[in-house]
């Protein structure tokens, strides 16, 4: 029997899939196609301090191999998950990440605060790398120092394990890792979208109403291994990784580079079973490549 | 409820300019579908499924009948698909017309373009229960015009193109002055055509299908959402849509 399980901070997880922030809602949708508790965990779409609408139409293209989304974090509000959304994760068994989104340190304080009100909710991913709404964390997601200092001052108002979700779109993604962790970060997501663009030709303008979106699918997912890669050498904290995964062997690669669980996100689109299908044929692709867990592969691919 | 299900092909046809008829074989679908309902199509290289609104079905047979344009890559590529072939589909999607509406007697159908599709499936059905169908539908020129036959079947039918090489020049708005009096309205076509609906037709009952940009077709990644008021308040084109009543949302 290969052993899927993986301990995280916070995070017990029977295998490393889970959906990825802001590609599965709040799981009700996903929740008609299959019962969720097969997942290892479930990271829900971002919350903010009050209710966003998020951005104009269109919000999505497709590129080659990807997509591009500018969705704008449109959510009902922190109170409004916990009330309604969290509880229904909950009849599932599963750990619960929720996804910290704002544009202020105090936002991201408030929205941690209201999230460790309730025992249901079982890690934090810190949202510092949105790349699609001005004031959307982007800012926190670039610079080291503010960075660790979203990092501090969340880690001072809740006690749940925060797992601060990197952005790509830094020259120094090590610098970037280094700095939350030293500021108490309990772990790592990576890798948020790249930032891009897309010229609509028959009206010759930006197709996104937003201009620039964030790049996501299989596109990307070289640029996460790299990613991963240069940063599992510089930090001991556990890495949550994400971007293109469509497969196990995908997945594999990224136990490889690094990663100790992974997160699937645009693949939902396309095949909505994605999530299970992967946990279904993990242990075979496992097997095939010598590994007889999921901890036995994880950073074996970093040759020093 | 929506499953991923397999259509296997029955045929294919060019029916009209980069306008391809395909009949799909599927027991499941063509029994769940009602009007104005989508399949969201898995098209081989691409990141992004398709919608594509049903256009008929045959319950006896177990096919759905699509209708659709050639645009882009994908319903390029959907349309070198051949008789034999299967593809995936999440379906069937969304909500559609609303049919149940008794005291509609008549009822105008108002077709766009690739918006005429899923009204067809909806006037057999209101004709089946005896309502009578006036139907108004508008095309680019007279190639690209397409089941006129069939729409006359149901009922009196007028044709507009916007260049006049076939039936009233201009856009659908022109002809509504020559239709005869109606209960209610059913329409689908590109935004700024159901805007000049809604305004024009503002004192009759009516529902409008919607077309938005689509990431997972299900509801979850809320990228064709359509603002219901100005207060923040919002609804989803794949899930509480694609029709809605014409005074629900702002266009
Ligand atoms: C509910 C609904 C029902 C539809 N029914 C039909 C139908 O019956 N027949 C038909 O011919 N067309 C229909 N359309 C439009 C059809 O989905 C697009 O023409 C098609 O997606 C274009 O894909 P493409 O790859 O050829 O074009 P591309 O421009 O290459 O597509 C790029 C991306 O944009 C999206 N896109 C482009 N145009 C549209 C559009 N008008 N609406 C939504 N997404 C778009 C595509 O899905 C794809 O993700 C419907 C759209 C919706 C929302
Ligand atoms: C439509 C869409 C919405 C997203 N929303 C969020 C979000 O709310 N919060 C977040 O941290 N990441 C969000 N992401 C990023 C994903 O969680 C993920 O990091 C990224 O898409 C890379 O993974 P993928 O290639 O498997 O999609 C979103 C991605 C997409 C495609």
């Amino acid at each position: 029997m290969t052993n899927l399980a993986v301990d995280l901070p916070g995070l017990k997880l029977k295998n490393p899939i889970m959906p990825a922030s802001g590609c599965f809602g709040f799981g009700r949708e996903y929740s008609e196609f299959y019962d969720l508790s097969k997942l290892g965990a479930v990271i829900m779409k971002a919350a903010t301090g009050s209710e966003r609408f998020g951005n104009n139409t269109p919000r999505v293209a497709e590129t080659a191999s990807g997509m591009l989304n500018a969705i704008g974090l449109q959510n009902p509000g922190v109170e409004k998950i916990i009330e309604t959304e969290v509880p229904y994760l909950a009849n599932y068994d599963i750990p619960i990440i929720a996804n910290v989104a704002g544009s202020t340190i105090e936002e991201y304080e408030l929205v941690a605060k209201t999230f460790n009100q309730t025992d249901q909710v079982h890690a934090l991913e810190l949202n510092i790398s949105c790349p699609n709404v001005k004031e959307g964390g982007i800012q926190f997601g670039t610079d080291p120092d503010m960075a660790a200092n979203v990092t501090k001052k969340v880690k001072k108002v809740s006690d749940l394990p925060i797992y601060v979700k990197l952005s790509p779109n830094v020259s120094d993604i090590v610098a970037m890792a280094k700095a939350v962790e030293a500021a108490g970060a309990d772990g790592l997501t990576m890798i948020n979208t790249l930032s891009g663009m897309q010229i609509h030709l028959p009206n010759k303008h930006p197709l996104l109403a937003n201009k620039t979106g964030g790049l996501s699918g299989p596109a990307i997912k070289p640029v996460a291994i790299r990613m991963i890669y240069e940063v599992k050498q510089h930090v001991s904290i556990p890495v949550i990784g994400m971007g293109g995964i469509s497969n196990a062997e995908d997945v594999l690669e990224f136990l490889l580079a690094g990663a100790s669980a992974v997160a699937v996100g645009t693949a939902n689109f396309q095949n909505p079973f994605i999530c299970p299908e992967i946990i279904e044929e993990l242990p075979a692709v496992l097997k095939k490549y010598g590994f007889n867990s999921v901890q036995d592969a994880i950073g074996k691919g970093i040759v020093v | 409820m929506i499953k991923k299900e397999e259509m296997l092909i029955k045929s294919v046809k060019s029916i009209a300019l980069d306008t391809i008829e395909m009949v799909l074989n599927n027991r499941y679908i063509s029994r769940a579908a009602v009007p104005g309902q989508f399949l969201h199509v898995d098209i081989q290289g691409h990141t992004l499924r398709r919608p594509i609104s049903i256009a008929d079905v045959d319950k006896s047979e177990e096919t759905v009948t699509i209708l659709f344009k050639i645009m882009g890559s994908g319903t390029k590529h959907l349309s070198a698909y051949q008789t034999g072939m299967t593809f995936s589909v999440l379906g069937p999607s969304g909500n559609g017309f609303n049919i149940d509406n008794r005291e509609a007697k008549s009822v105008l159908l108002i077709g766009g373009g690739i918006g005429v599709p899923p009204l067809y499936y909806l006037g057999k059905r209101l004709a089946e229960e005896g309502r009578e169908i006036i139907s108004v539908l508008g095309f680019q020129s007279a190639e690209s015009v397409f089941y006129e036959q069939k729409f006359q079947e149901l009922g009196e039918s007028f044709i507009v193109t916007n260049d006049g090489s076939y039936g009233d020049k201009g856009f659908v708005t022109n002809v509504l002055g020559k239709v005869k009096d109606f209960d209610c309205y059913y329409s689908c076509g590109p935004s700024p055509m159901l805007k000049a609906i809604t305004e024009r037709l503002e004192h009759k009952h009516g529902y409008i299908s919607l077309e938005e940009r689509m990431g997972c077709g299900v509801g979850a990644c809320f990228a064709c959402v359509i603002p219901t008021d100005t207060s923040g308040g919002y609804k989803k084109i794949c899930k509480d849509g694609p029709v809605f009543s014409s005074r629900e949302v702002t266009l």
